[in-house]
């Protein structure tokens, strides 16, 4: 398999010039590296920029609503636990409609990446302040400059105990493509910041802004203190690499009902009708 | 409401009441006899006042009235509250330790030292058992039939504790017997067919396993929850998982994610969650994903009175969420019913690919009586139109021919459903798609999808069962309604000279068969749990017959037949 047999016809609609494309191809060059089958990967994503990608990409996917690819993704990855269950969400689809599943999800451990494309900005909607944009940050939303703090992805993923943490820069695919790949192989929730910047609606954080501020970390910490400590920026530097990795059973690899095969390979009708009803009569 | 026994015990919330109502209404089943029961709460976990109350007798019936021949109180508030309930002859059982209830004209009092009795059986915590034994005695009931019944209520309990309760038991027979004369014979052991004593929520629980459910994923909420906590309980014996969401925006989603990979998945709600899952409802309906939806109406708005009935959300369900797509909405009206239409409505959600709500309330949800045996085997299971297992990539002759045509064109508007697997690339899209599932926003496919899902269900209407008509052919008046209603409305009828329409299939509208019954009716009734009769309405814009005359009842209480007789005189 090469990169072009995950493409499908579709000529991608991104602006020329976007910070998805970067993570798209280390996407693509990762599922060739580790031979996946585009059948049983499936690729769940919400409503924004990053959307789009289902269209250009030859696996199995599903395009759901504005907020919601996580839980989806559950849904998935709880009826056939064998696929390959990829979220791909933007950061006002994934920390401001749908912030609540993200915490959970970190929480309970799903066997799901969870690939944030974080460019700070509402760009579909023409650029309106995001959770993460910066404060200060202009928009029609907030013309005056954004007047709060930016929420960091990581630290919110580090703290609602998912086991896989990580942040990478879609300007460095190779670097970006060891993490995916890293994540997909990890057994449990395993979450992917991206950054990527919008060159249309976000002046803020561009490609050279990244560029002159990111570090890369050298190794995972096997303890949650040092990986928060990892994560956050310090001294105008903004830390990416894997901060976090951590061996848990996964919520589905507790389940003793999926153990020996995924629910849609089950009968309908494998229950046992006197135990159901008898206290009935 | 002849030949039936009507039992109430009252007291406050915390106490037992539950527990105790349902071991007396199955002893009554259990000693041959039909039963219908119901509790009433407020929205506490302790303190309130909570009434049980049970219904007996030797034919079947469909609801309770509002008349009490026997009541256990076990406070003085459960005296004052349903002193006007108490027929003629009735009694009451109370603790004279407790508190000493003022006479009532034509209200026999039975003291029983209660808690004494219990603290001789073993633990205070028996006074129920005490009070139930002697029920057993006053009403004319077999005390082994009893303890059978408390035999298994506490299987899972030490050995102490059961042989504890046959004692209590014992004890209270033993005692009302020294002092006092029966009230009749209404529970005699009797031969009979053996029959269920079941819930509406445990029905659905049960239709859903019967029609091969595999994941629910169910947030807490009243009236629905036991629909949780039986799937929760019996997870292994059904084969099944039951997934507990942070939400129900999650819930749903995982219901749509899970039926996207191939399994039939359930959620159930009442009107607040079923807010939060409006929009899913839509996106299952442009991804043509199956998914049922169980929708347990509570009297509202917002909070409203949360523990109480109401029928006020049949246009809501009916019309809930965005853009136009096929919709089909069941509204069963006992516990019989929550079975085989929970199961049917597996059926409809995959054969159609689209969701399915299954529309009750807390009086269906929450009320038990006994029905006959529920079968799995009387439950089809079918799948719809399935992928082809010789197809294959290279038979799309199409651009994107690596990809299945999810929703490739079809005369009835029906694609083959193939769920992602290994050599199968499967795309699902809530944004407009083409065959592929790929975004696609030309006119001439907006048009084709569109069309292909809004045909989907064109000939369902005709093919759904005629709604029933219950009563005499040729009545003085016919009266009109859906869900819960039916039980007081059947027990109503028994002695008129009024047939009753029932609805259970609202949409698509069997609009032929209503207006046909309709025509012949002399004159109409409407009977609903809610302000503005929403069945009327929907009717109207089905088939242009208005109903007249109506009677609704908002309170969050049922309807007693008595009521409905009386209005139904009013109009003859």
């Amino acid at each position: 398999m090469t990169v072009k047999d995950y493409e499908t016809k579709v000529t991608p609609n991104w602006c020329p010039g976007c910070g998805n494309f970067g993570l798209w191809q280390a996407l693509k060059q990762t599922l060739v590296d580790l031979r996946a089958d585009p059948g049983e990967t499936v690729l769940v994503a919400g409503i924004g920029c990053h959307g789009h990608m289902n269209n250009f990409t030859k696996i199995s996917s599903f395009e759901g609503l504005h907020g919601r690819p996580i839980p989806i993704a559950v849904g998935i990855k709880l009826a056939n636990h064998r696929l390959q269950v990829i979220v791909s969400t933007g950061d006002g689809d994934c920390l401001g409609e749908g912030g609540n599943h993200f915490v959970h999800a970190c929480r309970r451990n799903h066997d799901l990446v969870v690939l944030i494309h974080n460019n700070s900005s509402y760009s579909l909607t023409t650029g309106q302040a995001s959770p993460t944009s910066s404060l200060g940050y202009q928009s029609k939303s907030t013309p005056e400059g954004k007047k709060v703090e930016a929420l960091d992805p990581a630290l919110l993923a580090l703290a609602s105990g998912a086991t896989f943490v990580s942040r990478g820069f879609s300007g460095d695919v190779p670097h970006l493509q060891e993490i995916l790949k890293a994540a997909i192989k990890h057994r449990g929730l395993a979450v992917v910041e991206v950054l990527q910047p919008c060159v249309v609606f976000n002046k803020d954080q561009t490609f050279d802004y990244y560029r002159q501020r990111i570090k890369k970390l050298a190794r995972p910490y096997l303890k949650r203190g040092g990986a928060i400590r990892a994560c956050l920026a310090k001294n105008g530097r903004i830390p990416i690499g894997i901060f976090y990795q951590q061996k848990k059973p996964s919520f589905e690899s507790r389940l003793d009902q999926i153990r020996k095969k995924p629910l849609v390979r089950q009968s309908l009708r494998n229950f046992d009708w006197d135990k159901l009803t008898g206290e009935f009569y | 409401m002849k030949n039936s026994f009507h039992f109430k015990i009252g007291g406050q919330a915390g106490e037992g009441i539950m527990s105790s109502g349902q071991i007396f209404t199955k002893f009554a089943a259990r000693s041959g006899y039909w039963t219908f029961d119901f509790v009433e709460y407020p929205s506490l976990v302790r303190g309130g006042h909570n009434t049980f109350y049970a219904t007996v007798s030797a034919e079947e019936v469909f609801c309770t009235g509002n008349h009490v021949d026997l009541l256990i109180a076990l406070n003085q508030e459960t005296v004052t509250l349903h002193r006007d309930e108490l027929n003629p002859g009735a009694g009451v059982i109370f603790d004279p330790d407790s508190f000493q209830p003022e006479s009532i004209r034509g209200v026999k009092f039975w003291p029983v030292p209660l808690l004494k009795l219990a603290q001789t059986a073993g633990h205070r915590l028996m006074a129920n058992t005490v009070a139930l034994g002697a029920v057993a005695y006053l009403t004319g009931g077999n005390l082994k039939i009893l303890k059978s019944v408390l035999t298994d209520v506490f299987a899972s309990k030490k050995k102490e504790i059961i042989a504890g309760n046959h004692r209590a038991a014992e004890l209270g027979y033993e005692f009302a017997k020294s002092k006092f004369l029966p009230l009749g014979d209404f529970l005699g052991a009797k031969k009979s067919l053996p029959r269920m004593l079941i819930g509406g929520n445990e029905a659905i629980a049960l239709g859903s396993i019967a029609a091969g459910v595999k994941l629910a994923s169910i947030y807490p909420m009243t009236p629905i929850s036991s629909i949780l906590h039986f799937l929760a309980r019996f997870e292994k014996e059904a084969g099944i998982i039951y997934f507990q969401p942070e939400d129900e925006i999650a819930g749903i989603s995982s219901a749509i994610g899970a039926a996207f990979a191939g399994v039939r998945s359930l959620v159930a709600t009442s009107g607040g969650g079923f807010a939060l899952m409006s929009e899913s409802l839509s996106l299952a309906g442009i991804t043509e994903t199956p998914l049922v939806v169980i929708f347990g109406q509570r009297a509202g708005p917002a909070t409203g009175i949360p523990t109480w009935t109401a029928q006020e959300d049949l246009l809501y369900a009916l019309t809930a969420a965005q853009g136009e797509y096929p919709r089909i909405l069941l509204a069963p009206g006992d516990a019989e019913e929550c079975f085989y239409l929970t199961a049917e409505a597996f059926n409809l959600a995959e054969t159609y690919q689209t969701p399915v709500v299954v529309l009750v309330d807390k009086f269906i949800c929450e009320a038990h009586r006994t029905i006959p045996r529920l079968a799995f085997g009387r439950v089809d299971i079918k799948r719809g139109k399935m992928a082809l297992s010789s197809f294959s990539p290279a038979a799309n002759k199409k651009s994107e021919r690596e990809i299945f045509p999810r929703y490739r064109l079809a005369d009835d508007g029906i694609s083959r459903r193939g769920f992602p697997r290994e050599g199968r690339i499967v795309k699902v899209n809530s944004d407009e798609h083409n065959e592929f599932g790929l975004s696609e926003e030309s006119i001439k496919n907006r048009n084709d999808q569109l069309e292909k899902r809004m045909k989907k269900t064109a000939g369902l209407s005709q093919l759904i069962p005629a709604p029933s008509l219950y009563g005499p052919a040729q009545a003085e008046v016919t009266l009109v309604g859906w869900g819960s209603t039916k039980g007081p409305i059947l027990e109503a009828i028994k002695e008129l000279k009024a047939n009753f329409l029932y609805l259970n299939w609202l949409r698509p509208f069997p609009a032929q068969s209503v207006s046909r019954i309709l025509a012949k009716a002399k004159k109409t009734l409407l009977i609903e749990n809610n302000y503005q009769g929403q069945l009327g309405q929907w009717l109207k814009m089905q088939t242009g017959i208005e109903i007249k005359n109506k009677l609704l009842k908002y309170d969050g209480r049922q309807f007693y037949p008595e009521e409905i007789v009386k209005k139904i005189r009013s109009i003859i």
